[in-house]
């Protein structure tokens, strides 16, 4: 299987500071991929990194063509879409426009009312809300709504940052089931950064552990999970 | 009475200038979160080049259809060049640009076309509509201008995914850009929109007031008024805003404080309006959970 | 932002001889038998006058984090206060200041109460309307019988001591001087102590601030009290000094030049202050050289405006120096400071 997005050798910087160091990551076609690691370990960096988001160097390759120099708005017109940290939610604007918004870079019309349809139908709550301001929203609800812009962009891939930060664990794991769904139904690969390691082995097939900012593990999520010594030494439990 | 008609009257004609100041205004605003303290110096500006192609004998609408595209290439080029890196740096900075920018434009175009009045053709002729000596022709020509504007734009911003693409660019720049919205075009293209909409109001009001170079100080202060009275994120309600402040400017400059302090009066009303109900009168309040 | 003279526990040595050097500079005049010696006297009186203004509106935006583009009508309350209480009220001179001043801190605290719910852009807004605004209303004709309406009050020069062997405008000067002394040395104070470390506080993380139980309201209207107070001195000054007040000299104009001081000379820094006040002078007496040089320069066919040139520097100045020219030798001084240590 020909790797979706290749990292190699990513390095990023805060102004002077350096945040990652020579990073490589393989993300497959179809799965899920989680990003692991303590606080400040470099997982969001990761992400933003890869959406140029931040002053970085090395080579991301996006199914075949070069995305390091281009700039964000760019990755995400080549099908990478980012949840990002915080949920990123467009306060003012209504539910309907934050997922409308969508349309500007969808060429095809019919296809993205589909696509509303088809993410109402993943999130019903938000169809109960859909013009209500955005700022309204409960936490879950709004980071329900930024997995929804995120799906309306028709990406190939996403990039999940923290989807389970500041939730209750109901919520937490109505979403996670319905990322799980996302992923086989829609054919959507994931990259999800999380700091609640259970949760996100049970949902991915691959994982990177990260420590700051380098990698220091890398395998199949089931390794991980049935490796006593290898989650006591790396996740705590 | 009559008189207290033609009062209002010529309130509702000042106002569609003031609301289409305002329309300027909140162009800005709604596209870029900043407020364009250069909008009137801007709009003079164009007002100037009309007046010079009209000179050199260009007929009046050719003229005014080639200031409405200079001015909009001009305010995107301002965006681009001298804006845009100055993106993220604090509010001060860029208050300080607009100064600087309402100070270049007032100087230059006293440089080149000095600071004597001169005279500005109105596309609409100045006869009496209705025999009365009530209404003219031209005061009903710009506020229906200014009517139709509001209207196109209204339906642009609420309608067009264009217009939500621009809100979204202004309103949160890192999450439109992670929505593939090119974020630098829609701050430059909300600022060539404003120019062009400040050179349609600056070219309604010379045949009025005269063209000069402090031609708008004034009366930006009073589409200020306007816009935060309507609400400054909301086009129609800059637009009403600007009329009711053009209503009452007059009435309350003829019956209670006398036309010299006019001024003052908008300055109240500014603060009045930031304190009392900073949305403005059609403006939502945005609710931020911290 | 050139914040470490701010920790140091005492002025520095460059300090007290720059202030001795501008008080010895007006003595030249006793051996010097230059005709125009008068006026350049009156431009020092100026410079002071502006880097006073430029400092009370440094204190509010650059050490305290809000915004005004119409501390000309704090500047028009403090001269027209003065003269006021001169010409109607007799006041000597050397009170009228001060008095001056505490009118101006009443006015600036009342501006203060609606401006704590105003940021940025709209306290911007509000100040700028409250500038073109300020003119219109020193003409009425209702407190004509106190202003002198469109033609202003004429004042007299007052004189000098009997004791002082000092021409009118030595003595004005070191009046100007001694004021500027005493503020710099109020700010410079009050910027060391818990008063301004509560100030830079709210302007670095107002929300932060307010949880550490600062009080948050009081000191921005508190500072916003100040900063019109220090600025409305230097109104006065420029009463005595110009002995002459108008409406038209205290437009939208004069706000601007007080803000492109502050740019020029680096904000938040104190001696930015002097260094902008100086330029602003400056740039008013020289602009028609500049012109006609840049008329010669670009082949141009108009004489520039002085504002086209104070916006271009503007411009860039937010560009290349943004912590204006104080921040600029600060720079230099850590450079040469860094080479030094390397060597």
């Amino acid at each position: 299987m020909t790797a979706l997005l290749q990292v190699k050798g990513l390095s990023a910087w805060y102004g002077q500071s350096r945040a990652l160091f020579d990073l490589d990551l393989s993300i497959e076609q179809g799965g899920v991929t989680a990003l692991l690691g303590a606080n400040g370990a470099g997982k969001t960096t990761s992400l933003r990194a890869i959406c140029n988001m931040i002053r970085r160097t090395g080579t991301t390759t996006m199914d075949g063509t070069d995305i390091s120099r281009r700039t964000t708005e760019d990755i995400v017109r080549l099908g990478v879409a980012h949840v990002p940290e915080g949920r990123g939610t467009f306060v003012a604007l209504t539910v309907e426009e934050n997922l409308r918004l969508a349309f500007h870079i969808r060429r095809d019309r019919k296809a993205a009312e589909r696509d509303m349809e088809k993410v109402f139908a993943y999130f019903p709550r938000l169809n109960e809300r859909i013009h209500q301001q955005a700022g309204t929203l409960s936490g879950g609800e709004q980071q329900m709504l930024a997995v929804a812009r995120a799906l309306m962009l028709a990406p190939r891939l996403m990039l999940l940052d923290e989807p389970s930060f500041g939730l209750a664990p109901l919520i937490v794991q109505e979403i996670f089931r319905i990322l799980r769904r996302i992923n086989e139904d829609e054919k959507v690969s994931m990259l999800i950064v999380e700091q609640n390691a259970a949760l996100a082995l049970e949902l991915a097939d691959h994982v990177y552990l990260l420590e700051t900012g380098k990698v220091v593990m890398s395998g199949p999520s089931d390794m991980v999970k049935n490796d006593e010594t290898l989650r006591k030494a790396y996740l705590g439990y | 009475m009559e008189f207290f008609i033609q009062q209002i009257v010529a309130g509702l004609t000042n106002g569609a200038i003031y609301a289409c100041v305002a329309l300027g205004l909140v162009m800005i605003y709604v596209s870029t979160d900043h407020i364009n303290f250069a909008q009137g110096e801007m709009a003079m500006f164009a007002t100037f080049l009309a007046w010079a192609m009209i000179d050199a004998g260009v007929p009046y609408w050719v003229a005014f259809g080639l200031t409405i595209m200079v001015a909009f290439f001009g305010g995107l080029f301002i965006q681009r060049v001298i804006l845009k890196p100055l993106e993220n740096a604090p509010v001060l900075a860029l208050v300080v640009c607009f100064i600087a920018l309402l100070s270049i434009f007032n100087a230059i175009a006293g440089m080149i076309w000095s600071f004597t009045i001169k005279q500005f053709p109105s596309p609409f002729p100045s006869r009496d509509l209705f025999g009365n000596g009530l209404v003219s022709a031209q005061q009903l020509g710009v506020v229906a201008v200014t009517l139709v504007m509001l209207g196109l734009l209204t339906v642009f911003f609420r309608y067009t995914t264009l217009g939500l693409a621009m809100r979204a660019a202004a309103q949160n720049a890192s999450s439109a850009r992670l929505m593939g919205v090119r974020v630098s075009w829609m701050l430059a293209l909300g600022w060539g929109l404003a120019s062009g909409i400040g050179a349609i109001a600056g070219m309604l009001v010379a045949p009025i007031v005269f063209l000069d170079p402090n031609m708008m100080a004034g009366i930006l202060v009073y589409g200020f008024a306007g816009a935060l009275v309507g609400g400054i994120a909301n086009p129609l309600g800059a637009v009403a805003g600007g009329f009711i402040v053009g209503v009452l400017e007059n009435i309350v400059g003829s019956y209670v404080i006398g036309n010299e302090l006019k001024l003052s009066f908008a300055l109240v009303m500014v603060i009045g309006v930031l304190l009392l109900k900073p949305a403005g009168l059609f403006g939502r309040v945005i609710v931020r959970r911290v | 932002m050139a914040r470490s003279w701010a920790t140091k526990p005492h002025i520095g040595l460059w300090a007290i001889g720059f202030w001795v050097v501008l008080a010895a500079l007006p003595l030249i005049g006793f051996v010097s038998d230059s005709p125009s010696f008068d006026y350049y006297l009156f431009m020092g009186q100026s410079m002071l006058i502006y880097a006073i203004a430029v400092l009370g509106l440094n204190l509010l935006i650059g050490f305290n984090g809000q915004i005004s583009l119409g501390h000309s009508a704090f500047f028009a309350v403090g001269a027209y206060a003065a003269a006021i209480l001169m010409v109607h009220a007799s006041v000597p001179y050397w009170l009228a200041i001060p008095l001056a001043g505490i009118v101006c801190f009443g006015a600036g605290f009342l501006f203060g109460f609606p401006a704590l719910k105003l940021e940025g852009h709209y306290l911007a807004l509000a100040t700028f309307t409250l500038a073109i605004a300020v003119p219109q209303l020193l003409k009425h004709k209702s407190i004509a019988g106190w202003t002198g309406g469109v033609g202003g009050v004429l004042l007299d020069k007052p004189d000098p001591p009997s004791f002082l062997p000092l021409s009118v405008d030595q003595f004005l000067y070191y009046v100007c001087l001694i004021v500027a002394m005493a503020l710099f040395w109020i700010v410079f104070n009050l910027l060391r102590g818990r008063s301004g470390r509560a100030m830079m506080a709210i302007r670095d993380h107002a929300m932060a601030a307010g949880t550490m139980g600062i009080d948050t309201a009081l000191y921005k209207t508190m500072t916003f009290g100040v900063s019109a107070a220090i600025t409305g001195m230097a109104g006065a000054l420029s009463a005595i000094t110009v002995a002459y007040v108008a409406p038209d000299s205290f437009t939208l104009q004069l706000s601007i030049s007080f803000l492109v001081g502050l740019v020029v000379g680096g904000i938040a820094s104190l001696p930015g202050c002097l260094i902008g006040g100086a330029f602003i002078v400056l740039v008013q007496n020289s602009s028609q050289s500049i012109s006609d040089w840049m008329k010669d320069a670009f082949s141009l066919r108009y004489d520039v405006p002085a504002w086209a040139i104070y916006g271009t520097l503007l411009l860039l100045l937010m560009f290349f120096l943004p912590n204006g020219l104080a921040g600029g030798i600060a720079a230099i001084r850590g450079l040469l400071s860094r080479v030094t240590q390397k060597t």
